[in-house]
């Protein structure tokens, strides 16, 4: 691919699941956004279908889950699942929100390539999407 | 070797493609919004496999609820069992390049139905790019079989008619008790609409909205085609069977007038004139940065030695006596 393309970064910030608080998952988009990124956000209460879905549709580098119900353990492994029954390896998983530090290795070995909690600096998350997704897919 | 390789990876994307692989068509929509050569050739392709489609472009006003009448005229759509393409349009920051596209919560539950695809698609800023990878988009969904295409996109500025000049039929989105709707209508956006929809009907406005709206476009030239104004409240699904009816309507009337082919002549000519000014465009500005003439030209205007004009006048010159030589 030659000089011309104009290859843009492109994520979807979700929300699965029941709980309504998306204060988090706008800051995100947002910063994301001013970070020259093309953010989908699906709004509230998605299921882990429909999120999968959406990267397909939108051919999203990155998905971030924004979680703050506690059902992470369940919804999460869920996405993973599905994304692997459509043999898509490229896309970028990270999940957002209330997760106890001891459910982060378990995760990461699920395959999130990481886990974002309360407090995270919001230019640590635009560095880490830019550098971990902004390649070229196969 | 690997010229070889490539155009048989092409070939199984385009084969892919029109078998209803959301995922070939997924990829295919990226590679012409990344000006990818790779999309330019797919869609070359792909044209002869396009035209089938019907195409209806959306505008109006942000916060009109274009995205909810999406919704429930594809709902509508499904129970007769044509399949959907949506493509949205947010504008990109002119500042950051970013965007935030938002369209899809509106289509949620459409979201797992096969014969639903909807891609959100960002301006990207450039102008005229818009319009060219939103065209190539629907092109693309057109050969991967969908049935009807529906293009959104939002405000009635100069931009968004370009994109609307896509369609075959267009659709004005309007909402009572925002004075702003009739400004529009008189700035001359009332010559484009095939079909006016004053949604948010429940507003104690509409009325006043309506006949407003229906006072500006008697005052204008009366063709073969009378613009429906049709009121709807498209979150409870009300009035939305009369906007399907409407555009099965129009559809029908532009296909025995003839002017489908006229208005696809009309789109397909503009389109490749764009084309051809973007890409042009897009040459000049790179001259800026590489040519030591041009950059010696700008300094000069901003001397106020040259005025812009002559200055763009040398420019065409330069350009032309290169090309013939």
């Amino acid at each position: 691919m030659g000089a011309a393309t104009e290859k843009k970064i492109r994520v979807v910030v979700a929300k699965p699941g029941l709980d309504g608080h998306d204060r988090g998952a706008k800051i995100i988009a947002r910063a994301l956004r001013d970070a020259g990124m093309e953010v989908i956000y699906t709004g509230l209460h998605q299921t882990p279908e429909q999120i999968v879905e959406t990267a397909i549709q939108e051919d999203a580098d990155a998905v971030g889950l924004s979680i703050l119900s506690g059902a992470h353990m369940t919804l999460v492994p869920r996405v993973i699942e599905l994304l692997s029954d459509q043999g898509i390896e490229d896309v970028l998983v990270t999940v957002g929100g209330t997760i106890p530090a001891d459910d982060v290795p378990q995760l990461k070995a699920l395959g999130v390539a990481e886990v974002f909690g309360p407090g995270a600096n919001t230019q640590e998350i635009v560095d880490f999407i830019r550098e971990r997704a902004g390649g070229v897919k196969t | 070797m690997i010229a070889r390789v490539v155009s048989e990876q092409r070939s199984s994307l385009a084969q892919r493609l029109m078998n209803g692989d959301k995922r070939a068509l997924a990829r295919a929509i990226s590679l012409v919004e990344d000006n990818d050569r790779e999309g330019w050739r797919l869609v070359r392709e792909l044209y002869p496999h396009t035209g089938r489609a019907a195409v209806v472009g959306f505008t109006g006003p942000p916060g009109s609820g274009k995205s909810t009448l999406l919704g429930a005229l594809t709902k509508l759509e499904r129970g007769r069992d044509r399949t959907v393409g949506v493509l949205s349009i947010d504008p990109s920051s002119p500042f950051t390049q970013g965007a935030l596209l938002g369209d899809r919560i509106r289509l949620a539950e459409h979201f797992l139905d096969p014969g639903v695809f909807i891609r959100s698609m960002a301006s990207r800023g450039a102008l005229g790019g818009l319009s060219e990878a939103a065209l190539q988009a629907a092109l693309l969904m057109d050969a991967a079989g969908r049935d009807l295409i529906l293009l959104e996109t939002v405000g009635v500025g100069q931009a968004e008619v370009d994109i609307i000049d896509h369609a075959d039929t267009v659709v004005l989105v309007l909402m009572p008790g925002s004075g702003d709707s009739i400004q529009a209508l008189k700035a001359g956006v009332m010559e484009i609409p095939d079909v006016i929809v004053v949604n948010k009907s429940d507003h104690p406005l509409t009325d006043t909205m309506v006949r407003e709206i229906k006072g500006v476009l008697a005052l204008g030239p009366r063709g073969s085609w009378e613009v429906p104004v049709i009121r709807t409240e498209a979150v409870r699904g009300e009035g939305t069977e009369d906007v399907a009816a409407a555009l099965s309507e129009h559809r029908a009337h532009i296909e025995q007038e003839g002017t489908l082919s006229e208005r696809r002549r009309r789109n397909l000519m503009n389109e490749v004139l764009s084309l051809a000014a973007f890409r042009m465009r897009r040459e000049l500005q790179a001259s800026i940065y590489e040519d030591a003439e041009v950059r010696e030209l700008l300094d000069r205007v901003v001397a106020r030695e040259i005025d812009p004009a002559t200055a763009a006048a040398r420019i065409l010159e330069g350009r032309s006596a290169i090309q013939k030589r």
